[in-house]
């Protein structure tokens, strides 16, 4: 086909500026709906611009204009063949009570998956410092934890009220980076097919279990427990579910039983990791800040029954929220 | 090891294929070193701004410059891809741009899984890990990139020939042949029209017998390609041949020469 490359190009140079604002309209605003009448001229136009490619695709000497439609025509592409849902504006409130609550249910297998890799390294946390007691030099992290529980328990109870004053808050952003980044590199292990989440749930599970044994042992289960729950009841079931995102991660690389590529397995997924990261992140938020303004804190400042009753209450509600919130939403769209 | 592709062809069902350049893992580590150093400048400027709160508390001021390091290490990507459409400082700089691996529109949380999965990619130093796995993957890949879908692409500078370098014909015979040099112009490839450009650009770095091969085999496969009349070639040399090729294929005016309508008026 002979074509007059001038002429072709002032006649049809209006049409690829018009689909050009359009895609940029597109691009500025997103969010925003196009109405049936701009649809409809944008996959003409999307049309018009990917014949005039056909065309121009064996036209030696215009090298320019078919790098330019060639840009243009992929621009569109993207936008006319995408069938992902539609991303709306998001809505916090509706996010967290519908959407992170639906998702996780949504994985609840992962998630129990999750929960009993934990638990056997917290079993077997346990029965290391019930047999050696030596063994927590290995198995726990940080230097305090190592001392003798009884002696932390008599240093802290007969501390000043004021240990915390001045630190507080640097204390809080610490705990809740650094338990941010051991949640998100929990998640991101999830593309080792899994193995790498599974080793670091394990690991908590291991530290956990030993710190509860060596205090148990020691006959501190009521400082332990009040040190621990008040944080730890959101700060454990955050790092579960960031494993629980791994481990979805991982399944949709494996894809047991799944006939449906790789790629769209991996594309279903990410947006319920990016769900429960985020839920996540607020959970570790709210971790930090309890554990440097309330579980630092013993009797006589606070007696132990009130952090423990703090604790269990907050538990039970977050196992309420997870269970529970959304439920409407769910059966409205199962209907 | 999989081989490692430069290009991704996009076949779209209107049968419309257009090539995408992947991104070299050097440029993109290069790409990266940039983005680094702008979060460090960014961390320097932001912890001397928000030292100003140790007025009211020195607690508050150190919890908030650690919150804000950390919140600009991790959005610092993910904000930047996700209002440039793919591209950070250092990608801009690099000329390189994050995409779908489909062709199809970046999502916000495809950015967020990719950049969250630095944290593996970035293991145990240097982004070792992410770094084998784009060598390693066929599209350049990194494990964050796998897992989000996504590639990254490189546009390379387009510059248009400099003409100005190739004097113009004093009388290009060829466009006495419109309909002859629209055919040439549709049936030439583009790889024949850019051999033939650079031929004549580069002509002063061959030596003499190599010139006279190089520009008879050039025109020999322009002639194949497109016969012109016998009348309006046969005196030409090798050389002016292809010459004129070049300035009927790339000059979409004709070249202001003078023309036998032109020697007529005179």
């Amino acid at each position: 086909m002979i074509i007059n490359i001038q002429r072709f190009t002032e006649q049809e140079k209006p049409h690829w500026d018009r689909l050009e604002a359009l895609l940029q309209r597109r691009e500025r605003d997103g969010l925003a709906r196009m109405e049936l009448p701009d649809i409809v001229e944008f996959h003409a136009l999307y049309e018009r611009a990917a014949a005039d490619l056909a065309r121009l695709s064996t036209y030696s000497g215009e090298r320019d204009i078919r790098q330019y439609l060639e840009a243009l025509v992929a621009r569109a592409y993207g936008e006319v063949h995408e069938t992902r849902r539609h991303a709306v504006r998001f809505r916090p409130l509706h996010w967290l009570t519908t959407v992170l609550p639906c998702t996780f249910r949504r994985h609840i297998r992962a998630f129990w998956l999750a929960v009993a890799v934990t638990l056997v390294g917290c079993v077997l946390g346990s029965f290391s410092i019930g047999l050696d007691a030596t063994a927590k030099d290995i198995l726990m992290p940080f230097p305090h934890l190592r001392q003798d529980p009884s002696q932390r328990v008599a240093d802290e109870e007969t501390e000043s009220d004021n240990r915390m004053e001045g630190r507080k808050a640097r204390g809080a952003a610490w705990y809740v980076t650094h338990n941010t980044k051991v949640a998100i590199t929990t998640m991101a292990l999830g593309v080792t097919w899994g193995v790498g989440t599974i080793v670091l749930l394990f690991t908590n599970g291991v530290m956990l279990g030993a710190v509860c044994a060596d205090y148990a042992i020691a006959g501190e289960t009521p400082f332990m427990v009040g040190w621990l729950l008040p944080h730890g009841s959101v700060e454990i079931p955050a790092i579960v579910l960031a494993g629980q995102a791994g481990l979805i991660l991982a399944l949709a690389l494996i894809g047991w039983g799944d006939a449906v590529p790789l790629r769209q397995r991996l594309r279903r997924s990410t947006r319920d990791l990016m769900t429960i990261m985020g839920g996540v992140a607020i959970l570790l938020a709210w971790a930090g800040f309890i554990e440097s303004f309330l579980s630092q804190y013993h009797e006589p400042t606070i007696p132990y029954w009130v952090k423990i009753a703090f604790g269990s209450i907050q538990l039970l509600l977050l196992c309420a929220y997870l269970a529970l919130a959304g439920r409407k939403h769910e059966k409205a769209e199962a209907e | 090891m999989t081989q490692r592709r430069a290009t991704l062809t996009i076949q779209t069902p209107e049968g419309i294929a257009f090539p995408l350049v992947l991104a070299d893992p050097v440029v993109r580590f290069l790409a990266l070193a940039i983005d680094r150093g702008c979060i460090y400048i960014a961390s320097i400027v932001l912890s001397s701004a928000l030292n100003l709160l140790g007025v009211i508390s020195p607690d508050l001021a150190g919890a908030t410059i650690m919150l804000a390091i950390f919140v600009l290490s991790i959005g610092y990507p993910i904000f930047l891809e996700w209002t440039w459409q793919g591209q950070t400082l250092g990608k801009r700089i690099m000329r390189l741009r994050v995409i779908d691996e489909d062709g199809l529109r970046l999502h916000f949380d495809q950015i967020v899984i990719r950049n969250l999965l630095r944290f593996v990619d970035a293991l145990p130093a240097f982004y070792l890990v992410g770094g084998i796995a784009s060598i390693v993957n066929a599209r350049g890949q990194r494990l964050g990139d796998l897992a989000a879908n996504t590639i990254v692409i490189r546009h390379p500078r387009i510059l248009s020939p400099d003409l100005e370098q190739i004097a113009p014909p004093a009388y290009n015979s060829l466009r006495d042949y419109p309909h002859l040099v629209a055919r040439l112009r549709q049936q030439l490839p583009p790889e024949g029209a850019h051999l033939a450009l650079q031929a004549v650009l580069r002509r002063e770095r061959f030596d003499d017998s190599a010139r006279v091969e190089l520009f008879a085999e050039i025109r020999t496969y322009l002639a194949e390609l497109t016969p012109f009349p016998a009348e309006s070639t046969e005196s030409m040399s090798d050389e002016q041949y292809v010459r004129n090729v070049v300035d009927v294929v790339f000059r979409t005016e004709p070249s202001p020469s003078v023309t036998p309508l032109d020697l007529s008026k005179r």
